[in-house]
């Protein structure tokens, strides 16, 4: 009999041995994606720009943009791996269904699938710090840290991911979750321009969302400092997890009690 | 009797105001073949989901191999194979992929699996598909596939829903091969089907259900002889359905009209074919009641609403 603690290692096993067939062009979405906006917005918006104040210094734009585009993707390569392909496996192919005739409880499975889709993002994510590195954009050792900040930030939003594919009858559903939060979050977290240019409301619950957290945590990282209420930020970022994977356990087991 | 590999106790489960398992109790011994038949909609792949732990009853219990479900469900899962209804097959993965990995859900060591998959796909006939993928294999070799998926951890018992269902008389006849050479090696089986020439060549015991119900159970020969007479003269064509309140009617002990059809179902059909013999405007065939007829008349003629 396999250790009970391990379960869920089979499936997520499994999930890679699908993706290592498909890593290069799951690599290419995932990579070019994010730094055609680093390109555009970065140097093109950026020579514009010039620099942004940040904590009374001034910053070259195309260094405040990576620092909280790399966070975006974090979450979007979560998110859609939580959506969209864990829909798939869930529903469409049936995979879980018969997963679950073997000795794994839907727990497991859910595990399974949000540590990953935290695990693909980290990869993402690694790969475009690995292209900010050779852009030079930063250079600071500090640098380090931003992955396994944006490993508990990817675990966040694979939690968030699975409350909605819980709730979901088809991939349209999933429309609502990115117009109606990803979206919105994206402007109002600080990732393309300071949270202070924001209506004072607008401010208020800025400080509260969890792409708020990742970027508050990454972006000193990236320009070799400290990040501020560190402590607040991971606590805040890790409650949000721990929230969002108690509502989706629950949510997909009331799916398959059916 | 030996101790029973699987039990259900008055199994209940209600989905809002309906009542899709209706204290339902059976027991699959060891080595024994169990068939579950039933209009669509009676209760069968909910009462198997009970089975599994996959569905909680609302009252009654299922124990199997002298473990309880669901608190033991990880510990009687290990010695379950399951081919579900609809194919779940992996589709990224070739055949032997699909066996590797499936096997890797029980805990089993790779060496292990690998040891085991030569032996399984031979016994799917699907060793020359080894490096193909589900979706280039047929309807009748996916769902070997499937069979051949749930043995990898050499269950003692499997529970097969509907396992030939949309295959081809080629197919179907193979899975039937199969599925005597599993019996032969002392492995028990529950199905479930909506073919009562499978029920009666693979079952030893069938149960009926219908709405949630069970409503007979027994060798499928003894079902047979309990509920029907031996004979049956269909009678069609022409203005068949007059035959049925004719003289005709006093020389069979049950008559049934289903469309233009009547079914004459008689101790003794000598005097009914005599008869009919001299009338060209309709058609006869004579043969021995079966399976079906008994479940025709169990259930009803009539379609159901889910079907």
């Amino acid at each position: 009999m396999m250790n009970p603690m391990l379960r869920w290692w089979p499936v997520f096993l499994r999930n890679l041995l699908v993706w290592r067939k498909l890593a290069i062009p799951s690599l290419v979405g995932n990579i070019a994606e994010p730094l055609m906006w680093l390109v555009a917005f970065g140097y093109g918006l950026g020579a514009l720009v010039g620099s942004v104040p940040l904590d009374g210094k001034q910053v070259p734009y195309i260094l405040f943009l990576a620092s909280g585009s790399i966070c975006m993707s974090a979450m979007n390569a979560a998110t859609f791996e939580a959506l969209y392909s864990a829909f798939s496996r869930m529903h469409v192919q049936k995979t879980w269904d018969s997963i679950m005739n073997a000795p794994v409880a839907l727990r497991d499975v859910l595990l399974a699938e949000m540590l990953w889709a935290a695990f693909k993002s980290l990869f993402s994510v690694t790969a475009i710090l690995g292209v900010m590195l050779a852009l030079d954009i930063s250079r600071s050792p500090m640098l380090l840290l931003v992955l396994p900040i944006l490993l508990l930030a990817g675990i966040t939003f694979s939690c968030l991911a699975l409350i909605f594919n819980a709730l979901a009858k088809g991939y349209d559903f999933f429309t609502y979750y990115f117009t109606l939060f990803l979206t919105p979050m994206m402007f109002l977290s600080g990732v393309f321009f300071p949270r202070d240019n924001l209506p004072v409301v607008l401010q208020h619950v800025s400080a509260w969302l969890p792409l708020t957290q990742a970027v508050e945590l990454v972006r000193p990282l990236f320009m070799g400092r400290w990040p501020a209420d560190a402590l607040l930020h991971l606590v805040v970022l890790a409650l949000y997890a721990l929230v969002a994977w108690s509502v989706a356990l629950a949510l997909t087991k009331r799916r398959f009690r059916g | 009797m030996p101790a029973a590999f699987l039990a259900c106790h008055n199994l209940v489960k209600r989905y809002g105001e309906t009542t899709v398992v209706n204290d339902l109790s059976f027991a699959i011994h060891p080595g024994e073949c169990l068939g579950v038949i039933g209009p669509n909609g009676a209760g069968k792949t909910t009462t198997l989901r009970m089975c599994l732990g996959l569905s909680t009853p609302d009252s009654g219990r299922v124990e199997a191999f002298g473990l309880r479900m669901p608190a033991d469900a990880h510990a009687i899962k290990a010695q379950l194979g399951v081919v579900t209804q609809f194919d779940s097959l992996d589709p990224d993965f070739t055949c032997a992929e699909n066996l590797m990995v499936f096997g890797r859900y029980f805990g089993m060591k790779t060496a292990d699996i690998r040891a085991r998959i030569p032996g399984l796909l031979e016994f799917a006939a699907l060793s020359h598909k080894a490096d193909a993928k589900p979706g280039q294999l047929s309807g009748g070799m996916r769902r070997r596939l499937s069979l051949a998926r749930a043995l990898v951890n050499d269950p003692r018992l499997l529970l097969l829903d509907e396992p030939t269902t949309g295959l081809d008389p080629q197919a179907r006849h193979l899975m039937w091969e199969r599925l005597q050479q599993l019996m032969q090696q002392g492995k028990s089986i529950l199905l479930t089907t909506h073919f009562m020439d499978e029920a009666e060549r693979l079952c030893d015991r069938l149960l009926v259900i219908d709405h949630g119900r069970k409503i007979a159970e027994g060798t499928p020969r003894d079902l047979i002889a309990q509920h029907l007479e031996p004979d049956v003269v269909e009678v069609y064509g022409g203005d068949a359905v007059a035959l049925s309140s004719g003289p005709l009617r006093a020389m069979a002990s049950r008559v049934e009209v289903s469309g233009e059809t009547v079914f004459f179902y008689t101790q003794d059909a000598a005097p009914l074919m005599q008869a009919l013999a001299h009338d060209h405007s309709v058609r006869s065939l004579h043969r021995p009641a079966n399976l079906e007829d008994l479940f025709l008349k169990m259930t009803g003629r009539q379609i159901r609403e889910e079907a």
